[in-house]
């Protein structure tokens, strides 16, 4: 049987470009106690903690969680480890959330990291692999291509992705935990910003930084309990799903792929939502390059497919005026700690509707869409979250 | 069948590929392509027939990032699956899919581990599985991690250097019958004795050998497991834990995780007939044997164990497959199966099966 799960803690660190004023183990436990506290518990109130990053040669520590387990208070406790590419943030709550959903666990902390100053992404996102064609310009450069087919695809302005970069940035100053505060963000200074993979300007691409995130997921009982002694709500799972598909064969949608859809379809409708755009109040969405936003609009079903660019041009996703503001946080545009940036966004709209989000709020927040993905746009982490308890 | 209150899941498939030193023929896809095909064809289902799927590997053995990510043509994930991966040997792969099992909605999951160490250096890899700040950049092998654990016990007077040639003979003569093994002989005590040390006090025979490899098992619940199977293996408890990683604060004579996780798991609960440890450096197996609290009388890795094919990712998972076999063939009711992670058996996963 299906138990209810819900986020009753939440805490991520300040997202910079360089932590070297703590370890690895430190930048965990930093967002690991904030979530503790948030909800009201300690580290023996914990029975088990799912811990998620991207490649380990990103900080070339071979399956950190063994070193992390006494960090992270799970000594004499079970620890698990899950990578599943970009989405690994999202996945990690999920596999923690099911460790709750199936009635194994009351309490489990999950957490996501990266410390990307520690080693270099993009060298370790090209190391030549036997038998496979070499990608030697990092994810930028895989997904330019898939930008240029759908600017052609959806005949969208050039302007689009510009408009993301500032709107996302504007939003993130909003945010104390962002990496990027760039308060004279503009059309013009995106403009003007390097070419690096066209047509992404420099300013139209996810920073590199070092940063965790972490939640509590409980059960019905640890949710009252933590709502008893905090006075916080809350946040209760709707629906979660998880999708995956091959990177490449002849006929394979990289644009509107179709693990995406089906992902959503999942979780929509075990969540009851038939209209995403005017049921949810926002959405957190993984836009690690600009134009990921119109492309997960119709990927999600916000809008139809070709029409991505029309939401974004006319301010819809805009937390300032817009009826379904996406990254009100300032998404990955504005923090990514790789392995984090995922369980972020999960994250992000647990605050949304706890009404915790402060500066970046969205009034009256109750239903909201987490998402992550990853790999060549084949891996696929989503949950709905609600203030009503389901 | 399951206590507390879990939903039945059974073993009902497993497959694994040869263990060789060197797969020179195949990448890993093609290794885990007849490897799919047989653990499907054993109980005459195709992928279509399970719900969820879940992995385990690490990047580092293919020195390259997401390793798993190609994995999955091997399946051919088509139209889109529910799937998941841990950066952890397919032991835990199977904990996953066992827990995804338990709420109702899927009946039925495809679980498999993979790796081939013959692509990198182990004693560099594994190295790197140590603490990055105080550990890594002295690079301790992992022969001098298992030497210093056999030296604990050495110097604890719980074993001496015989009983480690014993464990060594005993699992290599096993695997003169398991069709998949990579080193089977059968040699006496005083013969292994004879040999010299490679890091004193583990002789050659103590060390597990270096395997590429993999292998797959399928879960099913309840009613679906009795259709695909005759006897199916019942997982009747399943636990993991972890210990702290520093080798210095730990008792490395002993196995606090694993008791734990035996507990939780319910191993004496019951008579056990056969275990199969996942014990890679001789040594280790006595202390797993004891953490479980072993009898004499029980039948331990009568497949030869990781001594007798060390493939790393999915050795773990192996020993589920080859514990809940002794099931599914009639020849046992009750087992037990270990697996471990991490340096000087740091983590520990036991599972105990059943048949009806």
């Amino acid at each position: 049987m299906s138990e209810r799960v819900a986020v009753i803690g939440a805490g991520q660190t300040h997202h910079k470009a360089k932590r070297d004023d703590v370890s690895i183990a430190g930048l965990v436990r930093e967002a690991a106690l904030r979530a503790l506290e948030d909800a009201g518990v300690g580290w023996k109130e914990i029975d088990a903690v799912v811990i998620g990053k991207a490649p380990d040669m990103f900080e070339g520590v071979m399956m950190p969680e063994l070193y992390l387990a006494p960090a992270l208070g799970a000594v004499g406790k079970p620890i698990f480890r899950v990578h599943t590419a970009g989405s690994v943030g999202g996945s990690t709550a999920l596999v923690a959330a099911h460790l709750v959903s199936s009635g194994i666990h009351q309490r489990v902390l999950s957490v996501a990291f990266e410390k990307q100053s520690d080693s270099d992404a993009m060298w370790a996102l090209s190391v030549p692999q036997p038998f496979s064609a070499p990608l030697l310009a990092g994810a930028g450069g895989y997904f330019a291509p898939h930008i240029r087919a759908y600017m052609r695809r959806s005949g969208a302005p050039r302007d689009i992705g510009m408009k993301v970069a500032v709107k996302d940035r504007l939003q993130a100053l909003k945010n104390p935990y962002a990496h990027l505060h760039l308060p004279d963000i503009s059309l013009q200074m995106v403009e003007e910003s390097i070419m690096l993979w066209d047509p992404l300007h420099y300013l139209e691409a996810c920073p590199s930084s070092d940063g965790a995130a972490a939640m509590v997921l409980g059960s019905d009982k640890a949710a009252s309990e933590a709502q008893a002694a905090t006075g916080r709500r809350p946040a209760w799972v709707h629906g979660m799903a998880m999708r995956s598909e091959p990177t490449m064969f002849a006929g394979r949608d990289q644009i509107n792929p179709q693990a995406g859809r089906d992902c959503a379809k999942d979780v929509y409708a075990q969540a009851g939502v038939s209209d995403p755009r005017s049921e949810f109040d926002c959405a957190e969405v993984y836009v690690p390059f600009s134009w990921y936003e119109p492309m997960w609009l119709e990927n999600l079903g916000f809008c139809a497919e070709g029409d991505g660019w029309k939401l974004t041009e006319e301010g819809a996703t805009a937390l300032d005026g817009g009826d379904i503001p996406w990254n009100c946080s300032g998404g990955v545009l504005s923090s990514n700690p790789i392995g984090a940036s995922g369980m972020l966004r999960f994250l992000e709209v647990a605050l949304q509707v706890r009404g915790e989000a402060g500066e970046h709020q969205v009034d009256g927040a109750r239903l909201a869409l987490g998402q992550a993905y990853g790999g060549g746009s084949q891996f696929f982490a989503m949950w709905v979250l609600g203030s009503e308890r389901p | 069948m399951p206590r507390q209150g879990h939903r039945p899941v059974a073993v009902v498939s497993f497959a694994q590929a040869d263990n060789v030193r060197r797969e020179l023929r195949r990448n890993e896809v093609e290794t885990l392509m007849p490897v799919f095909a047989e653990v499907f064809s054993n109980i005459g289902i195709t992928k279509d027939d399970v719900g969820f799927i879940c992995s385990g590997s690490t990047d580092y053995l293919a020195g390259g990032p997401f390793s798993f990510v190609s994995a999955l043509d091997a399946i051919g994930v088509w139209p889109p699956r529910t799937e998941s991966h841990v950066e952890m040997d397919g032991a835990w792969a199977l904990y996953e899919a066992w827990v995804r099992l338990q709420e109702g909605d899927i009946d039925a999951a495809l679980v498999y581990g993979f790796g081939k160490s013959s692509m990198s250096d182990l004693s560099k890899v594994l190295a790197l599985q140590l603490d990055p700040y105080v550990l890594a950049p002295l690079w301790p092998d992992p022969v001098s991690v298992a030497a210093l654990q056999a030296r604990s016990l050495l110097d604890a007077g719980k074993a001496t250097e015989r009983d480690f040639a014993e464990v060594a003979a005993r699992s290599r003569k096993a695997a003169l019958s398991n069709p998949k093994a990579q080193v089977a002989y059968d040699r006496n005590v005083a013969e292994l004795m004879g040999e010299d040390y490679v890091v004193s006090p583990l002789r050659t025979h103590t060390l597990p050998p270096i395997t590429d490899g993999a292998a797959a098992i399928v879960l099913a619940a309840g009613d679906k497991a009795f259709e695909w199977a005759e006897r199916p293996a019942w997982i009747t408890g399943i636990d993991h834990r972890v210990e702290t990683h520093s080798l210095g604060a730990r008792d490395l004579t002993a196995s606090a995780s694993t008791t734990k996780a035996a507990e939780v798991a319910g191993v004496n609960d019951g008579t056990v007939e056969v275990a199969e440890l996942h014990a890679p450096f001789a040594p280790q197996e006595l202390i797993v044997a004891a953490a479980l609290g072993l009898g004499d009388d029980v039948l331990v890795n009568p497949s030869g164990g990781a001594l007798a094919a060390n493939p790393i990712m999915s050795a773990g998972l192996i020993r589920i497959g080859e514990a809940a076999s002794r099931i599914m063939d009639g020849s046992a009711g009750r087992v037990v199966a270990h697996a471990t992670s991490g340096p000087a058996l740091q983590q520990n996963l036991v599972a105990v099966l059943e048949g009806v």
